[in-house]
């Protein structure tokens, strides 16, 4: 099993601490991981990106242009990565702020609407944990007990007490992500 | 049991200073390797092994500061990226002229000038032919992996000790902020004051009563014996040459095609060499370890076997004419690359290979 | 035909006046008949041996007229890059806190191109020794202007002397360094005559002693003359810095003890 995955969005929707979590979900479930971001000047705001790769074997390249699953949290990141993600694959979006959808018929596509849920939740800082559990529902390639020792291994000590919000949301994720189009 | 860990290729190289017994690191933020003091002042070695970090005030009084607790016989280390290692070059070739061990490492970013912040192996001619002044060359270890960012700091103090030279990691900005499982080794203790002084007989440690005092110095103005001291100097390299020489090969034996690449590069290619295998092209991959010594034998070995070597660097072609000396022009030797941060996908990579070096 | 002008007879015990400190060696020293550096090399080798210190000590060498200052103290020493002596010694004495780090650095290395070494280590508290020649001239190249040359004084880079408008002011670095809250003890001192000379080595004493207490930097300025470079004979050159230097350089101690000295006047 190999999986290739791009997230993306806007810096400071945790898009790279969602990455860190699924990369550290997988080191504790035995698999080879890696985890590379785009890095820039920007801090907040900026476009931010991440490529995580997990698999059973000894990964070659972290740098890849083509993706089973992309996911996308902004317009900008949908424009530039509906492309890159391969025929058959994953493409998982959030669709507040999004006025141009995605358009491919030959990928699976589901939306989460987890900017509305996280702010229902009245938690805007779990939107990215209710994607992942979105991509989660979609893929189940990490188990649960090892997403939550991923978030323990990833998180600092001082944010552990976030951990069962953090666990909620991504229950909630898995529960609310909606079929778009499948292949 | 094993200690393993998901860590940036920078955070990796920190923990290895500390576990492998550094006694200083002194350094300069620059991206993109800042995590390493970051991670290193957050750390707080000083309290763990009684290691010092220092932020000094330019990439100048860092690599003085290396120099100056080098000659103490101490483990000394610094890392910056391309723009603050140049800076760091008069430092560098004082070093080598002063015949002191210590590890420096580069995640270098896309030149000239102030570039870009984006990976790049632009650095390559700098660090292996020398980059400041004078006849000096630094051992060079490429690393492709955050596993060998930790494993090669403790090999290049090794290596450093053993010759007495600088030693320098060549990474880059995609091997320093990838994030990869590490496999920590276990921590190492420092030397004592005492064991320094038995074991480098040469280390400014204060003159003993009834010993010769110990000078560091690069200087000796008498042309016979500067002449000599370089000579000494080439005969150190000679031997670094034919003992230290590391590379690594990838189904190379029965390889039809070769690509060579180091660092990141060989990481994009061995996927690449994937792809074509899966097509039913035979490539092997070449990947050195060592930059100074360059594995030029193994190019000239396979370069009697192969059709065609494709080099892929992240800069506008440097490693090649290494590659070119090592295959003796007996076959066709082309480059591929990209440059100002700009980064190959594999599939760019054998389209290239099949174009340039099979198709051409 | 070498000549030998030793005498038995009044080499004897009771004679003996004066002792070449065990700290220097017996290499011959290069420096230019008249000049300061071999006298506050001396007083430093003096120090060294009277603290018994000497397997205590590591020293960092500057480039410029005392970079084979090495050559002359009987102790461990490290030869840093031009301006560079600030960093090396700041690495030595963190690695080595137990024990005394001095560098020896001239105008040139101290006060132009290692002006952000000296200002650092100076800032940020090293418990070391900066003992620095100040003679405005660069005298290892051959008498170009120095960051101290004073206004109006000719050198080979600014023969019709050092017009203050377009080769901009000397730099008074150690009235600047006493101004730093990393600097524990700062003087200016001179060795061209006999008083000043027991002045300077109680001066460089009190700079050593006080690595004992780890309160920061000592410097020590010692204003010196350069007579090949001004060229001047060694006793017009004394003269030449007495009416030209020491009414721009005042002598004396200008922070001690971490407390900036008022001036009387």
């Amino acid at each position: 099993m190999t999986e290739e995955i791009i997230i993306a969005g806007f810096g400071g929707q945790g898009v790279l601490s969602m990455g860190k979590i699924l990369a550290y979900s997988g080191l504790m479930q035995g698999q080879e991981v890696s985890w590379m971001p785009s890095y820039g000047p920007e801090m907040r705001g900026g476009t931010a990106n991440v490529t995580v790769i997990l698999s059973d074997e000894r990964i070659s390249s972290p740098v890849i242009s083509q993706f089973d699953t992309a996911i996308i949290l902004n317009q900008q990141s949908l424009d530039k990565f509906e492309n890159s993600v391969k025929p058959g694959g994953l493409l998982l979006y959030d669709p507040n702020g999004i006025s141009r959808h995605p358009q491919r018929k030959d990928i699976n596509i589901y939306k989460v609407e987890a900017t509305t849920e996280a702010a229902k939740m009245g938690a805007t800082k779990v939107f990215n944990m209710i994607v992942l559990g979105a991509y989660l529902k979609l893929k189940p390639i990490v188990k649960l007990e090892n997403i939550e020792k991923g978030l323990t291994e990833s998180l600092p000590a001082r944010h552990h007490k976030l951990i069962p919000l953090n666990l909620e949301a991504i229950k909630k994720g898995m529960e609310i992500v909606e079929i778009v189009h499948v292949v | 049991m094993k200690e393993l860990r998901l860590m940036k290729g920078n955070e990796a190289f920190a923990e290895a200073a500390i576990r492998a017994g550094a006694d200083a690191y002194f350094g300069y933020p620059i991206t993109p390797q800042s995590e390493v003091m970051e991670y290193l002042m957050a750390e707080k070695p000083y309290e763990r092994t009684g290691m010092i970090v220092l932020q000094s005030e330019s990439e100048l009084g860092a690599i003085n500061m290396v120099y100056g607790a080098a000659a103490c016989g101490k483990r000394a280390l610094t890392s910056s990226s391309s723009p603050g290692i140049s800076l760091m070059q008069e430092g560098i070739s004082y070093i080598a002229g002063s015949e002191l061990p210590c590890l420096i490492m580069n995640v270098v970013r896309g030149g000239p000038g102030l570039g870009t912040i984006q990976p790049s192996q632009s650095d390559y001619f700098q660090a292996t032919k020398g980059g400041g002044h004078g006849d000096y060359r630094l051992i060079v270890l490429a690393p492709s992996s955050v596993q060998e960012m930790f494993d090669f700091v403790s090999l290049g103090f090794e290596l450093a000790f053993k010759y007495r030279n600088p030693v320098m990691m060549l990474s880059d900005g995609v091997i320093g902020q990838m994030m990869e499982k590490v496999e920590l080794s276990e921590q190492q203790g420092r030397l004592t004051n005492q064991q320094i002084d038995e074991l480098y007989p040469w280390a400014t440690t204060g003159k003993k009563p009834g010993k010769e005092r110990r000078i560091i110095t690069s200087l000796e103005l008498d042309p016979g014996r500067q002449e000599k001291h370089n000579l000494k100097l080439q005969e150190k390299y000679r031997k670094i040459e034919t003992t230290e020489v590391r590379y690594e090969t990838l189904h190379c034996d029965d390889a039809e095609y070769l690509l060579v690449a180091f660092g990141s590069s060989a990481r994009i290619c061995q996927k690449a060499m994937d792809l074509g295998r899966s097509k039913g092209i035979k490539i092997g991959l070449m990947r050195p370890i060592t930059l100074y010594p360059f594995p030029y034998s193994i190019i000239e070995q396979l370069s009697k076997q192969v059709k065609g070597i494709l080099v892929v660097e992240l800069n506008a072609g440097q490693m090649i004419e290494d590659v070119r000396l090592g295959s003796h022009d007996r076959i066709k030797v082309e480059h591929y690359g990209r440059f100002g941060g700009m980064i190959p996908s594999p599939v760019d990579v054998l389209y290239a290979m099949e174009k340039q070096i099979i198709g051409g | 035909m070498t000549q030998n002008f030793d005498i038995p007879e009044i080499r004897t015990p009771e004679n003996l006046v004066y002792k070449k400190t065990s700290v220097l060696t017996d290499n011959v020293l290069h420096y230019c008949p008249g000049c300061g550096h071999g006298t506050t090399h001396r007083l430093i080798a003096e120090v060294i041996e009277e603290m018994g210190i000497q397997s205590e000590v590591i020293g960092v060498a500057p480039v410029g007229c005392s970079v084979m200052a090495y050559n002359y103290f009987d102790i461990d020493m490290q030869e840093a890059a031009h301006g560079r002596a600030p960093a090396l010694a700041t690495a030595i004495k963190r690695v080595f806190p137990e024990k005394f780090v001095f560098t020896y650095q001239g105008d040139g290395d101290l006060a132009a191109i290692g002006t952000g070494e000296t200002i650092h280590a100076c800032n940020r508290g090293e418990n070391i020794t900066i003992i620095f020649i100040n003679n405005a001239i660069y005298g290892m190249t051959g008498g170009q202007m120095a960051p101290t040359t004073l206004p109006d004084m000719p050198t080979s880079t600014c023969p019709y002397g050092r017009d203050v408008k377009i080769m901009g002011n000397p730099l008074k670095i150690t009235e600047l360094l006493a101004m730093l809250p990393g600097t524990y003890y700062v003087t200016r001192q001179a060795v061209h005559s006999p008083a000043l000379v027991r002045r300077a080595k109680k001066a460089i004493r009190m700079a050593f002693e006080n690595q004992k207490l780890d309160r920061g930097v000592s410097f020590i300025e010692i204003v010196s003359n350069c007579n090949s470079g001004w060229k001047l004979t060694p006793v017009q050159a004394i003269k030449w810095l007495e009416e030209n230097m020491l009414p721009f350089y005042p002598l004396g101690d200008l922070k001690v003890n971490g407390e900036l000295v008022k001036k009387s006047e």
